[in-house]
């Protein structure tokens, strides 16, 4: 299938290539970039004036909830969902049930993914068995079945010495060790500490239960050369650590989610279980924070932190409804009202949903790694066709996730999506 | 934002789930016509017709005696039919779901729920949930609000002090797990209360509790220093010994209101506890049924004001 993207703007963040002109597609390879010759038979022509032609979304944090949550997310469901919102590949935690501590459930699910040829999928492989803190992975093993980091997702390991241990190991073999900087002990409450939580009865978590779990992180990547990246930072003392280390020279690397990057523990009102997210949602200066950091690359990557969840966990009283929100089909939108509303380029704002968190994967995506995230001549045809320009309030009932609790029902969204182009083929067409 | 969900959109009560975000008048309304409904309580018959024919559903997902035998008898003395629920020990114990109780029980043509439950913001989710004809009224969630107790609370210090904006009010013990003190809180800085303080040690107490608009007291004596009005809060059994507090001896020692402290207080001082007391830990028995303690009329006044509450609800649609 040969397809010719015409007259609209390509935005490559990481070539800075910005210009109006045309996209040849064939044998699922970006064929021609720019001005493409006459002599290109296209099976399908895609008019893209007035369009954006950027690379297709690499989200660095999406669960699809298989195996063992099928009643909240399917892969069909929501790798649906990542298409229609633009992204072509993304990466999914290992908090499934039976979590992804074994190569034959990370071949099963990569294989049941590549059956349904939607976006490309990464796992991130469990760095404990069970997730349970105590016992490392089959690390080499699990990389050989496709998994490109090995995560604690949501658990934490409470146990320093494992921990150190862990990273020692990963670092022998250069794998990187994704943690979500969060003490055990401390972070253990549902909403963030401060004025809304104490109104509410709700138990807080402080911001020192992340900077606490930073400090212990850096001073071990220190000790044993690890490469560590960060999950879902949420404050503003986080940050701050993260741009020292960064300045330090430590290799690593971090990112936000969607949630924290436009909401504050204000939008949980009179208890609104839509706004219980993981980490919980902190105070108007750390969202700032936040959002220049973003801005300035000190946080590399921005993700959805797809969570789908089903309405029966969700209608609970706050602190029992389950933490997460849907958010594959948002993050693209997010992403440009985040730069509309802060005045970033268009280029430096995709900059961190494209090839910015391609760079944290680094070599773990083998012969992707030289185009997934942006557009080159030769390169694998991952590429989304959106509208910068139109508004659009999100209903949630209209997401294709099964998942349908989202904090941003009924906000006006900026951009959508038109189309979404995996490995070469049609993956999405919203006028289908 | 969304509209304060225990008004309608004339701004009048149709749940009560916490006293914050109430207006001032809306408070001494209900303490006005709780005042009305004192002498029935005196009466031979002591009852009034206002609730006759309403269902009222006493639904404790946690356990008390007290407040669920006052809204009791709040009810029936409203001429109420009433049907309590120890969901404790029921439904909720085979599995079904909160919401799946409240659908089936408003099968059953309940008017009203009145709602004990151990999550903070449990009432506000049974209130979205239910039929617009059904009111809610939050007796204690987690340690959110207790409203009812608050409301009580302010028609005791009315009663007694009349004026509430030359009051300097002390609320000792464990606040920051209080759904009594939030409410207090919320109820006193609302009626015009100049000094609130809250005084306890900083695992009870802590310093952030200032954006509720109190000032924060580590020290007893400075706590309740020309104090008018000593709100002792009871201290669970579950925190007595452990991170928060060493031993129950050490905390009595150190916030225990015994006589010797309570003469710091001005000498009218009144002495409240939303009961029940813990002699020794919190209080001294001396002071707890000494003269210038009101606890006993704290209960006496809870009857009428949950008549009050559930009156006024009763009387506004949705």
């Amino acid at each position: 299938m040969k397809i010719l993207i015409r007259h609209g703007r390509i935005v490559d963040p990481a070539s800075g290539h910005d210009a109006v002109g045309d996209v040849a597609i064939a044998a699922g390879r970006i064929v021609g970039l720019g001005q493409v010759s006459a002599e290109f038979e296209a099976d399908r022509v895609i008019d893209a004036s007035g369009l954006v032609v950027a690379p297709g979304l690499v989200d660095l944090a999406a669960r699809l909830r298989e195996p063992g949550h099928e009643h909240e997310g399917m892969l069909e469901s929501e790798m649906a969902a990542a298409v229609a919102g633009g992204v072509t590949s993304l990466v999914c935690p290992p908090d499934t049930e039976p979590v992804l501590d074994e190569p034959g459930l990370v071949q099963m699910l990569k294989f049941r993914a590549r059956n349904l040829n939607l976006a490309h999928l990464y796992p991130l492989g469990a760095l404990t068995r069970g997730l349970n803190g105590e016992v490392l992975t089959a690390m080499a093993e699990l990389t050989d079945a496709g998994c490109v980091g090995f995560s604690q997702a949501e658990v934490g390991i409470k146990d320093t010495l494992v921990l150190h241990r862990a990273l020692q190991y990963a670092a022998t073999f250069g794998y990187t060790t994704w943690l979500r900087p969060n003490d055990a002990w401390l972070g253990n409450g549902v909403a963030a500490k401060g004025a809304l939580a104490t109104r509410l009865g709700l138990s807080g978590v402080p911001t020192i239960a992340e900077t606490i779990a930073l400090a212990t992180i850096f001073e071990l990547v220190r000790d044993t050369g690890a490469r560590v990246h960060l999950c879902r930072l949420s404050s503003a003392a986080g940050i701050e650590l993260v741009r020292r280390a960064k300045a330090e020279g430590l290799p690593v690397s971090c990112d936000v989610s969607i949630n924290q990057l436009h909401l504050t523990d204000i939008d949980i009102g009179y208890f609104d279980a839509a706004m219980r997210v993981t980490p919980p949602l902190r105070q108007q200066r750390d969202r700032a924070a936040i959002r220049a950091a973003l801005a300035d690359g000190t946080i590399d990557a921005l993700v959805s932190d797809h969570t789908p969840v089903d309405a029966d966990a969700k209608n609970l009283p706050f602190a029992e409804a389950e933490p997460g929100a849907s958010g594959l089909e948002l993050l693209l939108s997010l992403a440009l009202k985040w730069g509309r509303d802060d005045d970033v380029p268009l280029a430096r704002t995709l900059a961190t949903v494209t090839n910015a968190p391609v760079a944290v994967l680094g070599d773990a995506l083998g012969s992707l790694a030289a185009s997934a995230g942006r557009l080159v001549e030769g390169g694998v045809a991952d590429v989304c066709v959106f509208d910068p320009a139109v508004s659009w309030q999100l209903a949630p009932a209209a997401l294709r996730s099964q998942g349908r609790h989202t904090p941003f029902a009924g906000h006006e969204m900026t951009g959508r999506v038109v189309c979404t182009l995996v490995a070469g083929s049609v993956a999405y067409d919203a006028a289908q | 934002m969304q509209r304060n969900p225990q008004l309608n959109a004339h701004g009048e009560l149709i749940h009560l789930l916490s006293i914050e975000g109430l207006p001032s008048p809306v408070l001494h309304h209900i303490l006005d016509t709780a005042g009305t409904f004192l002498s029935v309580n005196d009466r031979e018959v002591k009852k009034v017709p206002l609730l006759r024919g309403k269902s009222v559903f006493n639904l404790f997902f946690e356990n008390s005696t007290r407040t669920r035998t006052t809204f009791e008898i709040a009810a029936k003395r409203l001429s109420a039919d009433v049907i309590n629920l120890d969901i404790a020990r029921s439904s909720a114990a085979k599995g079904e779901s909160l919401l799946d109780t409240i659908a089936n029980l408003s099968a059953m043509h309940a008017d009203m729920f009145v709602v004990r439950h151990g999550e903070s913001g449990a009432p506000y989710l049974i209130a979205q949930h239910c039929a617009p004809h059904v009111h809610v009224v939050n007796a204690g969630d987690g340690r959110h609000a207790h409203p009812t107790q608050g409301l009580l609370d302010m028609y005791t210090i009315r009663h007694y002090k009349r004026d509430f904006t030359q009051l300097t009010v002390a609320i000792v013990g464990d606040i920051v797990h209080s759904r009594v003190a939030r409410s207090d809180i919320h109820a006193l800085t609302t009626l015009g209360v100049p000094e609130i303080r809250a005084v306890g040690p900083k695992t009870l107490v802590p310093g952030d509790l200032k954006e509720m608009g109190v000032r924060v007291c580590h020290d007893m004596k400075e706590g309740i220093r020309d104090a008018d009005v000593i709100i002792m809060l009871r201290l669970q059994n579950e925190r007595m010994s452990g991170a928060m507090l060493p031993s129950a001896a050490e905390f009595f020692k150190n916030y225990g209101l015994t006589p010797e402290k309570l003469a710091l207080a001005k000498p009218d001082a009144i002495v409240m506890h939303p009961g029940p007391i813990n002699r020794g830990v919190e209080i001294d028995s001396e002071v707890a049924d000494g003269s210038q303690s009101v606890i006993l009329p704290q209960v006496t006044f809870g009857i009428a004001v949950r008549m009050a509450v559930m009156s006024i609800i009763a009387g506004n649609v949705a």
